[in-house]
């Protein structure tokens, strides 16, 4: 008898960790530290510009790659921030959200075979968006000691000369770790010395704590071989808006659009207008929400410090990654107990991979008064261990 | 630091000190002595409560009066702002540019009581040249505060 379901889709395992959320989802009046999404509203003015485009009847489909008002002002957001120099028509994509972007990139580049390096802790769609274009996926386990930071030794180790493409998510879900200056520099040489695409998730990248981000798109000789992906959700607080892009040289850029056309024609109309205004005026918004996180982040550090609980010095994102090993559980044994006592749900660190065995992700995308109460609970939880 | 913790104790004055020295880096006691210097400067003017009086049983009537003045040499406006701020039911005053020169708040029991200050105490200043009042209906939001308004977290529990 054949077999209805595609033998690819069937052996991607869903999350391993499904049925621990299944539990919080039956509870009640969980304190949730789990989430990965910013607790600000989108800031008034762009909802506002959402809605002036309903009124308008801006309901129709736009161009594939997005509106040209749209794709310009990204443009002039990523030279303005970040000092990358895109063209709007040419090498510029509108996409359903970061995600989108990073499916396509990888369906557009790679051929079966081709091997995708994934440094974990990570996000978890792109081993499976590298696995459902056929890509054979090479894992680093980044540690801890590094910060985990990829390290261009840690990459020279992982290539072969199969590999094809190298997945940089940093500022990084789940361990808020991010990669400087320096750390970028080591990493390019690495690449073009072997002939290696770049996909970079640059989603968090208005969310550092540590001065100015840096992208992999900067160093000199990576633009051409960088697949550079952003969005609106975190940055302005647009997670439903489901908007990001991409930016790459016009080859790849031309292949992923082709994609982007056949499987989902444009991104939402309306939601494209509300980013032009986020990007005209939100650079403000912006400011209040990074000092808000900072000020959670610090109040995280110190108060783990003070419990005794070990905990690197993560400077983006919305994310701590303390390490639990020293109570001699897992991760799951340890967020399950903590739910099961304090009615408390955190993400174990082992859903973003093997490497985050031993570590949990705190979200800190609450008011410092949620944090304040979660934070109580885990301590009094940690000083029965 | 400071115009962080300005900020953070504008929105909460209530917040402690602990959480504030954690939030910002640094001990209590630099907290603590910061509170203290800008109390001692005159930055911080006060540490209150907003309050909806419209869900209990006490009785407001706010009023907002518009007052054209003539200046006074040498002193300006500020001389004819003082005699209007001094009386304790006005709640505040403010400098105006444009069609008129003092905005005046006041609050009272009564409609009466302020229609009472208006015509006996504002109007009968030398410089008053004219007033208007206008009385408020709803208080939709104070200080960015938007009342009524008890956000609940919508968002789903987990997301990776």
């Amino acid at each position: 008898m054949k077999s209805v379901l595609s033998k690819k889709v069937l052996d991607i395992k869903p999350s391993g960790i499904r049925k621990f959320f299944d539990l919080v989802a039956e509870k009640k009046d969980v304190i949730s530290l789990g989430v990965g999404e910013p607790d600000f509203d989108t800031p008034w003015h762009i909802r506002e510009e959402g809605i002036y485009a309903f009124e308008k009847g801006r309901t129709f489909y736009t161009s594939n790659s997005g509106l040209k008002e749209l794709r310009i002002e990204i443009c002039n957001y990523l030279k303005r921030k970040f000092n990358l120099n895109y063209d709007a028509l040419t090498e510029t994509l509108v996409t359903v959200g970061g995600s989108e972007a990073i499916d396509l990139a990888m369906r557009a580049l790679i051929d079966e075979g081709d091997e995708v390096i994934i440094p974990e802790p990570c996000y978890v769609s792109y081993k499976p968006c590298a696995i459902l274009a056929n890509a054979k996926v090479v894992t680093i386990n980044l540690k801890v000691d590094n910060n985990f930071k990829l390290t261009a030794d840690e990459l020279k180790e992982a290539i072969t000369d199969k590999t094809k493409i190298l997945v940089l998510p940093f500022p990084n879900n789940p361990t808020g770790a991010i990669l400087e200056e320096k750390d970028l520099q080591e990493i390019a040489k690495v690449c073009i010395d072997n002939d290696i695409y770049v996909i970079t998730d640059e989603i968090y990248a208005e969310l550092t704590y540590s001065g100015k981000h840096h992208s992999i798109a900067e160093v000199s000789g990576m633009k051409d071989r960088t697949i550079y992906i952003n969005g609106f959700s975190k940055a302005f607080a647009m997670t439903g808006w489901r908007l990001g892009y991409a930016c790459a040289n016009s080859e790849i850029i031309k292949q992923m659009t082709k994609i982007h056309q056949f499987a989902i024609m444009c991104a939402p109309t309306i939601s494209q207008y509300a980013a032009i205004e986020a990007l005209k005026n939100g650079d403000k918004d912006i400011e209040v929400m990074r000092t808000a996180y900072n000020e959670r982040r610090r109040f995280l550090m110190k108060s783990f410090d003070e419990m005794g609980l070990p905990c690197f010095e993560p400077y983006g994102a919305f994310y701590v990654f303390p390490c639990i090993k020293k109570y001699g559980m897992s991760s799951e044994e340890f967020a399950m107990k903590f739910l099961e006592e304090e009615n408390v749900a955190v993400v174990p660190g082992s859903a973003f991979g093997d490497s985050g065995e031993g570590f949990l992700r705190i979200s800190y995308a609450y008011s410092i008064e949620n944090l304040k109460v979660a934070v109580e609970k885990l301590r009094k939880f940690v000083s029965k261990l | 630091m400071r115009n962080e913790l300005l900020k953070l104790i504008e929105k909460n004055s209530k917040i402690d000190i602990a959480d504030l020295a954690k939030m910002l880096g640094v001990s209590e006691v630099d907290i603590a002595n910061e509170l203290s210097a800008l109390e001692k400067e005159g930055i911080i003017c006060g540490y209150l409560t907003l309050i909806d009086w419209e869900k209990t049983s006490v009785e407001k009537v706010t009023g907002l009066i518009e007052v054209r003045v003539t200046p006074q040499r040498g002193k300006g406006f500020d001389r004819i702002a003082e005699r209007i701020y001094n009386y304790p039911e006005v709640k505040s005053v403010y400098l105006i540019s444009g069609a008129y020169d003092l905005l005046v708040t006041l609050e009272e029991d009564t409609l009466k009581e302020i229609a009472s200050f208006v015509s006996d105490k504002l109007s009968t200043i030398d410089e008053v040249i004219s007033t208007a009042t206008h009385f408020i209906l709803k208080k939709y939001k104070d200080h960015g505060t938007i009342f009524g308004n008890i956000s609940k977290d919508e968002r789903e529990a987990f997301t990776l």
